[in-house]
């Protein structure tokens, strides 16, 4: 028996993007953690930051060509099995996504080949002018994807033509597009957590290197820089998450209905700080703070709530107690990250960072936090948006392309599963070998490498 | 109409993504073909040297793929959802093969025992052979057509897009790709591998010019609508002349060590080609020979004016700064491949 091709092209859908969503963050945090890198090696002209740079800009390449490989299959993913979708959405995504392969992807991806290969090509300042056209791109490419996507959740600048099969959203206003009601509380949220995602992947590595008493002169100021980058961010994201926060409620209160399991549309409404929805008896039990919710909002403890209840059944998201789970699992892993560098912090402050073993395997582990809060902020977003793929506009099941069978994706689904599974692991693999290795000896066993090839080979000689 | 400069907004953009699928097949095209090549390659010194001589560009050259898809989407909405929905497994399976691609150029240099190179090689191989075959069938089956319904929605089954004429163009992309790649690496490289590239892309001229007579003939033959507007309008005979002199050139070429001429030689010919296409296909995007009232034109499935006039606006201001970076990446790393400690 087959499932049906909805829930099959979901499936999909939700699968191949967020395997995507693991690297691109990566790239943009580790992009803004090479320029700060590169930019204390020019300033200083210290050794130490050069191997730094050069060390990270390894593990740059590999993040940045897996984040481009599966990049490539969600562009074309909305043709392939949302066909419906893509001539409904076509005028007004489409700038968007041109926008975003001329203006960023484009920028981004030219100088790549100056940061990986032009180390010993192009003076030092054109390095630096690369790293920095790189990491801009990469954040310029965020934009796109993120409007995009904020246009799906609070639609402006367009208006509706034909009906029906043929109906379709046409542009009205280029800029009332670009930032839609939710637009720019998202792109910032989505880039914390970007920066987020690489300052705690250096964190992790380095707090393994001091552990294991190794590569320490690189590993320790490169853990300051790290954590300075993680203590700063993740307290600001608890100030943009609110105010993300504010805005669902404002622009889509049937997700922050859900968001909250709040049914009752009389009643206060209290924050959860954690719990568990029953959809059936339309209860939410858990541990809370009376009125949280409503003072989040009105500024007010006893402020009733639009609750679940005052939705059409067809226009409620259908997985409450998912979007709920996901929504506090994201908020638990937020404020993870803000004890957690606060604590480092003050050790650093006291001058006993370094020798706190269980501090630094907490920090080995954190690796997971950002990844883990960014996956499940987008899975509320995308679950909570449910049954809509345009708020308000076009249900998902009316999305589809018409012409692909269960059959094909069914096909396309095992073909990804088994090759992003393969992907991973060697993801996994190389990403040891390259920690293993370490800074130090990197460009020290590469110079001998390349003596070595040189000398057997004729083909090399000028 | 909105026009810009007389000329309708539609058909500005029309030619802003044949430019955009023009540059995509020639930059992408020569990597391909390298990759194609790749086996042909017996030591692994050679092996290393050819992928050190398209790593530093071929990320770059897959974003005119991208940039394509996204002004396919924008610009011809119904046109991208119809053509991707229709071509799903072949679609799928190009796919994974610009993913494995990625991959095996990424992953080869991690490890030096022989076992993991060779396994990527292979790989690399396989995966640039699969990619020029899909796209070359993909737009032969877009230069034949295919059955459409009112809703401009593929009606047929996909075991349609193996037609002969599909598999002849698939083909005969591969032998261009080739031949394109093995002048590009003679560019790039010195001495004996040199010498080697010469001979293939001596005998992947003869492949090319095999399969693309064979091609023509069966064109001339079943497809009229592929050669209607060649037979009315005469002067358009000056493209396939331009394209017979590209490629007679490259012989020529070869046996002057000129290899920079012949790369020219090979981007003219891939360009000629696909304006050929575009010609004749024009102003169809995907023509549907059964009901040609169904067929998905130029006009019919364009987006809105006020969105041509962003798109125009973007690619005005866009383009140019890409063609610089292009530029100065291609500049940076110029002249014959040296490997050093940032090679792959």
């Amino acid at each position: 028996m087959l499932m049906d091709v909805e829930v099959l092209a979901r499936i999909q859908f939700a699968f191949t993007i967020a395997f995507h969503y693991i690297y691109p963050p990566l790239s943009i945090g580790l992009g803004l953690v090479l320029v700060i890198m590169e930019g204390m090696y020019l300033k200083t002209g210290n050794k130490v930051y050069e191997q730094m740079t050069r060390f990270w800009i390894r593990i740059f390449a590999l993040i940045f060509g897996i984040g481009v490989a599966t990049g490539i299959i969600m562009e074309f993913e909305f043709g392939t099995n949302w066909a419906t979708y893509s001539k409904y959405v076509g005028d007004i995504f489409g700038s968007a996504l041109a926008a975003e392969g001329i203006f960023a992807f484009a920028l981004e991806s030219g100088f790549l080949g100056i940061l990986l290969f032009g180390w010993n090509r192009v003076s030092s300042g054109v390095h630096f002018f690369s790293t920095i056209m790189v990491f801009f791109g990469s954040m310029f490419s965020a934009v796109w994807i993120v409007v995009a996507n904020s246009w799906q959740q609070t639609p402006a600048g367009f208006h509706i033509v034909g009906e029906g099969m043929h109906a379709r959203a046409e542009i009205t206003d280029f800029w009332a597009m670009v930032y839609n009601p939710s637009s720019t509380d998202r792109m910032l949220h989505v880039w914390i957590g970007a920066f987020l995602a690489g300052a705690f992947l250096v964190l992790s590595i380095n707090a393994w290197y001091i552990l294991k008493n190794k590569h320490l002169a690189i590993a320790k100021p490169a853990f300051k820089i790290a954590l300075t980058v993680a203590t700063v961010f993740s307290l600001a994201q608890l100030v943009v998450g609110s105010k993300s926060a504010e805005g669902v409620a404002k622009n889509q209160p049937a997700k922050l209905a859900a968001m909250e399991g709040h049914y009752d549309s009389s009643a206060k409404a209290p924050m959860y700080l954690m719990g568990w929805v029953n959809k059936q008896k339309q209860e939410t039990h858990g541990l809370k703070i009376p009125g949280g919710l409503s003072y989040l909002i009105y500024g007010d403890f006893n402020a009733p709530v639009k609750g679940l209840n005052s939705f059409k059944k067809d226009e409620q998201p259908p997985q409450v107690n998912a979007v709920f789970q996901f929504y506090h699992i994201m908020i638990a892993v937020g404020i993870s990250m803000i004890l957690l560098s606060l604590l480092a912090c003050w050790y650093w402050k006291k001058g006993t960072l370094f020798n706190k073993k269980w501090l630094m395997w907490l920090f080995v582990w954190s690796v997971l936090l950002p990844q883990i809060g960014n996956e499940c902020g987008w899975f509320t977003a995308e679950i909570g948006r449910q049954p809509w793929v345009v708020y308000g506009l076009l249900k998902t099941s009316d999305a589809l392309s018409k012409t692909v069978t269960a059959h094909q994706v069914v096909f396309s689904l095992i073909l990804f599963a088994l090759v992003y599974a393969l992907l991973l692991v060697l993801f996994l693999f190389l990403l040891n070998r390259k920690i293993q290795h370490g800074p130090a000896s990197a460009a020290a066993d590469d110079d001998e490498l390349d003596a070595h090839t040189k000398r057997n080979n004729p083909l090399l000689t000028h | 109409m909105e026009t810009f400069l007389g000329i309708d907004y539609n058909i500005w953009w029309f030619l802003v993504f044949g430019a955009v699928i023009s540059g995509y097949a020639i930059l992408d095209g020569f990597d391909l073909g390298a990759g194609a090549l790749h086996l042909f390659l017996k030591k692994e010194q050679s092996r290393r040297i050819a992928i050190n001589a398209i790593g530093p560009m071929f990320d770059g050259n897959e974003v005119w793929l991208v940039i394509g898809g996204g002004a396919l989407f924008a610009g011809f909405p119904v046109a991208y959802a119809a053509i991707f929905s229709a071509f799903y497994v072949p679609f799928m399976v190009f796919l994974m093969g610009i993913i494995f691609r990625a991959i095996s150029i990424e992953f080869r240099s991690k490890e030096p025992m022989l076992w993991w190179r060779t396994t990527w090689d292979i790989a690399y191989c396989v995966s640039s052979i699969v990619i020029a075959l899909t796209l070359g069938l993909m737009l032969g089956n877009i230069a034949l057509g295919m059955p459409l319904n009112e809703a401009h929605e593929f009606s047929g089954n996909w075991l349609y897009f193996f037609n002969p004429f599909g598999i002849l163009i698939a083909i005969t992309t591969l032998a261009l790709f080739m031949l394109h790649g093995a002048i590009y690496l003679g560019m790039k490289t010195e001495s004996r591998l040199y010498t080697k590239l010469t001979i293939l892309a001596k005998n992947f001229t003869i492949f090319f010019v095999i399969s693309f007579a064979l091609s023509t003939f069966y064109t001339l033959l079943y497809i009229p609508h592929l050669s209607d507007e060649i037979k009315t309008h005469p002067v358009l005979f000056v493209l396939p002349l331009i394209m017979t002199l590209a490629i007679a050139n490259i012989p020529r070429c070869l046996k002057k060590r000129n290899f920079r001429l012949a790369f020219l030689s090979s981007s003219v010919t891939i360009a000629a080609l696909l304006i050929l296409v575009a010609v004749e296909v024009f102003p169809n995007l995907v023509y549907s020979p059964q009901f040609p009232a169904n067929s998905i034109t130029v006009h019919n499935a364009a987006a809105s004016h006020k969105t041509m006039g962003i798109l125009l606006t973007i690619a005005l201001i866009g383009t140019p700064l890409v063609l610089l970076y292009t530029i100065f990446v291609f500049w940076t790393f110029k002249g014959k491949v040296k490997l050093d400690e940032m090679s792959l």
